[in-house]
């Protein structure tokens, strides 16, 4: 026990510098712009990249996850005492608090995460960043600023369009199989909806945190990215372990903090 | 002119760079020459500023690199072309989006300006036709080519060429290095071609510097490197049979 405990401190320590390192790319983001035109454009390109080129999965797997949820309910709830619409209102819950937010960002950071690490990995490798560098282009500002900037901007799109497909998944599998009737799978999503509101909100806010901590840790890992094309693949394994871990531990917090 | 003293740089305790000095003049190709694994890449390194050196002092004319605060260091940078040796070509962007690269971001050029500096450029290092191909899809050595364009865009002051032509045919690599010594003459610029080829070396070696293990050992021109009595550079110089009968001949 005691050994875990030195391990476990040795290891926070050791992040420090990381840490430091992680403070100081931040702040770099936030210098002057060389050229505002030229990060406008590379702010419409990270959009295209990190939000649209996901919405295929996103929709995929929350229309998939719609549509489980319900059965799963609907298989639960048998009592007669139970309302059908009950189906409706869980599916909505726990879309909206927990699997749209959480489970979507999760899948983002697998995707995004690693194309980001191993994108700036690569250029670290192949000297493209020292020429930006020596080009007198502040390198963090034109590379990561507008990726951190395009994500906050579209992952609450990108997850609010993870919701509709969701419900609507749900939708299909009450219409296809009668599970319940499709009138009381409505009813429960639009119960209580004077609550949907703060959901919805508590939803987008856990979103752009995770959106700010996938692109951020992600762009860490690529850009300080240190040794050859070997290390271009852990970068982005790596890219992904801790901005999952972060995501978890952030969604930790912040359900604590606007929840409760 | 660029001044460097007494530069020494170590990694991790492997000392690369030892009590280097030597001046790079304007107007001139210097030349840095040595064996694989000698320092070369991490002396111009240093003298851009992406490594920091852990002694020693460098100077662009009368401006001191480490006197000089961020905002001033990234205005000589605009001044400095830079050939790295893996041409380092962006290569989410196309040839022509290359070149214009520094264009676009540090002038305040028009669109046609642009155009027409970019193909100029890529004209003298004969590039024609590829303007919309991205470098993944070009030769080696057409990618040194297009960085060659990248890097004179800009007009520098001071022009890096890490091994302009390692991975180009002969004919070629002699058409790289005159069109290195023509602009520099052209626009008075203080450029440091790093290369091995003794070709190179016998064109354009107006200021040579060799640099062994780290150390800088013989400086000269290329009328001097032949009868050169150092023995390090000498091995340099004269490695194959042939080139040790033809200098029994002279
Ligand atoms: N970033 C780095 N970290 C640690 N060691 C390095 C680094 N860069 C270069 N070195 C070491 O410095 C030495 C000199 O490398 P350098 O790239 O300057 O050689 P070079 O003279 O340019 O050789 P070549 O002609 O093959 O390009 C090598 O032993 C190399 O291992
Ligand atoms: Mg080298």
């Amino acid at each position: 026990m005691c050994k875990d405990n030195y391990y476990c401190l040795f290891w926070i320590i050791s992040m420090i510098p990381a840490f430091g390192k992680y403070m100081t790319m931040l702040y770099s983001i936030f210098l002057k712009p060389e050229k505002f035109s030229i990060y406008w454009k590379r702010f419409v390109d990270e959009v295209i990249q990190l939000g649209l080129k996901s919405l295929f999965i996103v929709i995929l797997m929350s229309g998939f996850m719609g549509a489980v949820l319900v059965i799963q309910t609907a298989s639960v709830i048998e009592s007669a005492w139970i309302p059908d619409y009950t189906v409706g209102f869980t599916v909505k819950q726990s879309m909206l608090l927990e699997f749209c937010p959480t489970i979507i960002s999760l899948i983002l950071a697998g995707k995004v995460g690693s194309n980001i690490a191993s994108e700036l990995g690569t250029m670290r490798v192949t000297e493209q960043i020292d020429a930006l560098e020596v080009m007198g282009v502040n390198s963090i500002g034109y590379l990561i600023g507008p990726k951190i900037l395009a994500s906050l901007f579209i992952f609450p799109v990108v997850i609010m369009y993870s919701m509709v497909f969701g419900f609507l998944g749900g939708g299909i599998v009450c219409y296809a199989t009668e599970i319940i009737p499709v009138e009381q799978y409505i009813e429960g999503i639009r119960s209580f909806s004077e609550d949907n509101f703060g959901y919805v909100r508590y939803a987008l806010i856990k979103t752009s945190v995770f959106a700010f901590l996938i692109t951020s840790i992600s762009s860490f890992f690529g850009y300080f990215l240190k040794g050859g094309a070997l290390e271009v693949g852990k970068a982005s394994t790596k890219a992904v372990v801790y901005s999952s871990i972060f995501i978890l531990i952030a969604n930790y917090i912040l359900t604590q903090l606007i929840l409760i | 002119m660029i001044t460097v003293k007494h530069i020494s740089k170590s990694f991790a305790d492997v000392q690369i760079l030892k009590d280097v000095s030597f001046v790079f003049e304007t107007g001139k190709t210097n030349l840095i020459i040595g064996k694989s694994g000698s320092g070369k890449s991490v002396l111009t390194k240093c003298i851009v500023g992406l490594f920091e050196p852990d002694e020693g002092e460098i100077f662009y004319d009368e401006r001191r690199l480490s006197d000089l605060k961020p905002k001033a260091r990234k205005e000589i940078r605009k001044e400095i072309g830079m050939l790295f040796q893996a041409s380092a070509l962006f290569d989410s962007l196309t040839v022509e989006e290359n070149v214009a690269f520094p264009l676009n971001m540090f002038t305040k050029m028009t669109k046609e300006e642009i155009s027409d500096r970019v193909n100029f450029c890529l004209n003298r290092v004969n590039i024609i036709n590829k303007n919309q191909l991205f470098p993944s899809e070009l030769s080696g050595g057409m990618q040194k080519r297009v960085a060659i364009a990248r890097a004179i865009a800009m007009q520098p002051k001071y022009l890096f060429c890490d091994e302009p032509n390692s991975g180009l045919d002969p004919v070629t690599a002699i058409v790289i290095d005159e069109l290195i010594k023509e602009i520099t003459d052209e626009y008075n610029m203080t450029t440091i071609v790093i290369t091995h080829d003794m070709n190179s070396v016998l064109e354009i070696g107006e200021n040579i510097m060799f640099i062994d293990s780290g150390e800088n050992k013989w400086t000269g021109t290329k009328n001097e490197i032949l009868d050169v009595k150092v023995k390090e550079l000498h091995d340099f110089i004269y490695v194959s049979k042939f080139l040790q009968q033809m200098k029994r001949k002279r």
